[in-house]
């Protein structure tokens, strides 16, 4: 008895929905939640916004908080889409297993770091290994002049490195792509707390040296030329390189579905994936993950 | 017409309960200080707890420089860095607010008459007002280059930059304080030594600091404790860099800064998290006990 006169009130709840949507403007707006990485949250916010136009029915609400706050979110069941500027670990998909869900990754495009310079630096490339005597613990690279160059300005020659907060995605990537497992960074870094603020820095002072997203590349700063190993050539960090892998240090950026994806977040991904909205991640510095032409 | 009497003396009006409903809200105004503050207490002292209890030792939180919490194969936390920056920055700090404090507050309290004393007072207050993001952001966008151009450093980022910031915002509360003291010297040894030929300088020099000493200490132990407790400014000014100063062009990073950086991406009940408030544990017994030794000093002289 009591059963049925609960489902009847939430049937009532239900058809007054409908009916409120109805008088809204037309059929029922389908909402995606979509959480996670701040590195992907303006492209997020971007494509939510170009979505809008195609389809009014759908509503993307986009949100940042960190690659982990996503994962931890499509853990918990309360997102759709969780974006990710790393991939999941395996305790985190152990733990999505277990409650219930299955993450399955798409990878929405590539973020290449660059490593940068003042403009007056006349340092052309870096190997992987001279970056890892440059940033690794117990090294042995500490001026300019250990590369063999002398750098207009800067006093001493002394490099100066800047680097991420030891927590940030960047950070762990570059650790693990330049250093390796095992290596620590050295410390002494100036250990900045933005992508942005990596290369202001670098811009305004002449001994520095320093990684951040290729995004955030400007005009008055210098980008190195980065060789994977000795004797090969070296590559400039572009979108280009950046999506096709010969740049050593690009990651892919990826968005983590509960599942394969069905009906509107199926839509929406392949939408991401198809070239208006791959040359929306292009226009936001980051590069798509085929070649595309967008035309200016 | 007795009973009368005694019965209007008696009779709970309107008035009466608005009375004691006042009593009740400002007693809990007053206590709440104290609630709050033991219930940060056992806020951070629960959440840094286990980390004290299984992988703190005394030696190599204290004594070590390796602050590495995010290392995959072996994190350390060592705050020996930390805490160089942060007493470093504000030691210099000091350096620079004790003059200027101590010279606005005597020419506050001893030489400034009416309208330039109000104007003054009154903008004093309002530097304390500036929000520390806003000194933080001056340190990186006008000190920085200044610093690499005047002194031909490799970068502004550092003891030297954050030192002045802290100094300037350290300075308001620190004027304030030291005036009150100047101005709790009474009168009459002023009087009296005038009275016996003291220059305006002598009297000042010779009287009325000496007279005030134990305020004007409680004032800098203030800032001090001020300089401690800074974040948002010594995060952008110092270049937050674990380092051990050796001169004051060295980037550092304060304590304060490093638990303000790296609490939003830690996960919660992890060890780096436990040591982030263990961190916070450590400072705020610091401020406590330079505060308490503050307020000490100056109610010393307030009793005498």
């Amino acid at each position: 008895m009591f059963d049925v006169r609960v489902s009847v009130r939430v049937c009532m709840m239900l058809v007054l929905a409908v009916m409120a949507a109805g008088c809204g403007g037309g059929e029922r707006r389908q909402v995606i939640q979509n959480k996670g990485s701040d590195t992907l949250v303006n492209v997020a916010q971007a494509w939510a916004e170009a979505y809008q136009t195609i389809d009014s029915a759908v509503v993307v609400a986009v949100s940042g908080g960190g690659s982990g706050t996503g994962i931890a979110a499509l853990i918990n069941g309360t997102v759709d889409i969780a974006n990710a500027s790393r991939v999941m670990k395996t305790k985190e998909i152990d733990l999505a297993k277990s409650s219930g869900q299955d993450p399955k990754q798409h990878i929405v495009g590539y973020d290449a770091l660059a490593v940068f310079v003042h403009k007056d630096n006349p340092l052309g490339s870096l190997t992987l290994a001279q970056l890892a005597e440059i940033y690794g613990d117990g090294s042995s690279v500490d001026s300019w002049s250990d590369l063999g160059i002398e750098v207009p300005g800067c006093r001493n020659q002394e490099m100066v490195l800047v680097s991420r907060q030891n927590n940030s995605g960047t950070y762990a990537y570059f650790r693990g792509a330049v250093l390796g497992k095992e290596r620590e960074l050295r410390l002494g870094t100036r250990d900045m707390h933005g992508s942005k603020d990596v290369v202001d820095l670098v811009e305004k002072t002449p001994c520095a040296i320093g990684y951040s997203g290729l995004a955030y590349s400007t005009d008055h700063v210098g980008m190195i030329c980065v060789t994977s190993e000795e004797g090969k050539s070296c590559v400039d960090p572009t979108v280009a390189t950046a999506s096709d892998g010969s740049y050593p240090i690009a990651r892919p950026l990826f968005m983590y579905t509960n599942g394969e994806p069905e009906g509107h977040i199926k839509t929406y991904l392949d939408w991401i994936l198809s070239d208006v909205g791959q040359c929306i991640i292009l226009k936001k510095g980051y590069a798509p993950v085929r070649g595309v032409s967008c035309g200016d | 017409m007795s009973r009368s009497s005694v019965t209007d003396f008696d009779r709970r009006n309107r008035d009466w309960y608005i009375d004691r409903l006042v009593q009740a809200v400002v007693f809990i105004g007053g206590i709440s200080a104290i609630v709050f503050i033991i219930g940060i207490f056992v806020f951070i002292t629960r959440e840094g707890f286990s980390f004290i209890a299984t992988e703190f030792d005394v030696s190599g939180f204290f004594l070590s420089q390796n602050w590495r919490p995010t290392s995959e194969s072996n994190p350390t936390y060592g705050i020996l860095a930390l805490v160089a920056g942060t007493a470093s920055v504000t030691g210099l700090a000091m350096l620079v607010a004790i003059p200027f404090s101590l010279g606005a507050a005597i020419f506050i309290a001893e030489f400034a008459t009416g309208r330039v004393r109000e104007v003054l007072k009154i903008l004093v207050e309002l530097l304390a007002a500036i929000p520390s993001v806003v000194w933080g952001f001056i340190g990186l966008s006008i000190m920085n280059p200044l610093i690499i151009e005047w002194f031909n450093v490799p970068v502004g980022l550092n003891v030297l930059n954050a030192g002045i910031i802290l100094g300037l915002m350290a300075a308001p509360i620190m004027t304030s304080i030291a005036e009150d003291a100047l101005k709790a010297v009474p009168d009459r040894y002023r009087e009296a030594a005038e009275a016996m030929g003291a220059t305006r300088w002598q009297v000042i020099a010779k009287v009325v600091l000496p007279a005030a000493k134990n305020g004007l200490l409680g004032a800098v132990l203030l800032g001090v404790g001020r300089g401690f407790g800074e974040t948002m400014a010594v995060l952008m000014a110092t270049g937050h860099s674990v380092n051990i100063p050796t001169s004051i062009f060295d980037s550092v990073r304060a304590l304060t800064a490093t638990i303000a950086a790296e609490l939003g991406e830690t996960a919660v009940g992890s060890p780096h998290y436990q040591a982030l408030f263990t961190i916070g544990i450590f400072l705020f017994a610091i401020t406590f006990v330079i505060n308490l030794t503050a307020d000490l000093i100056v109610r010393g002289i307030r009793n005498k």
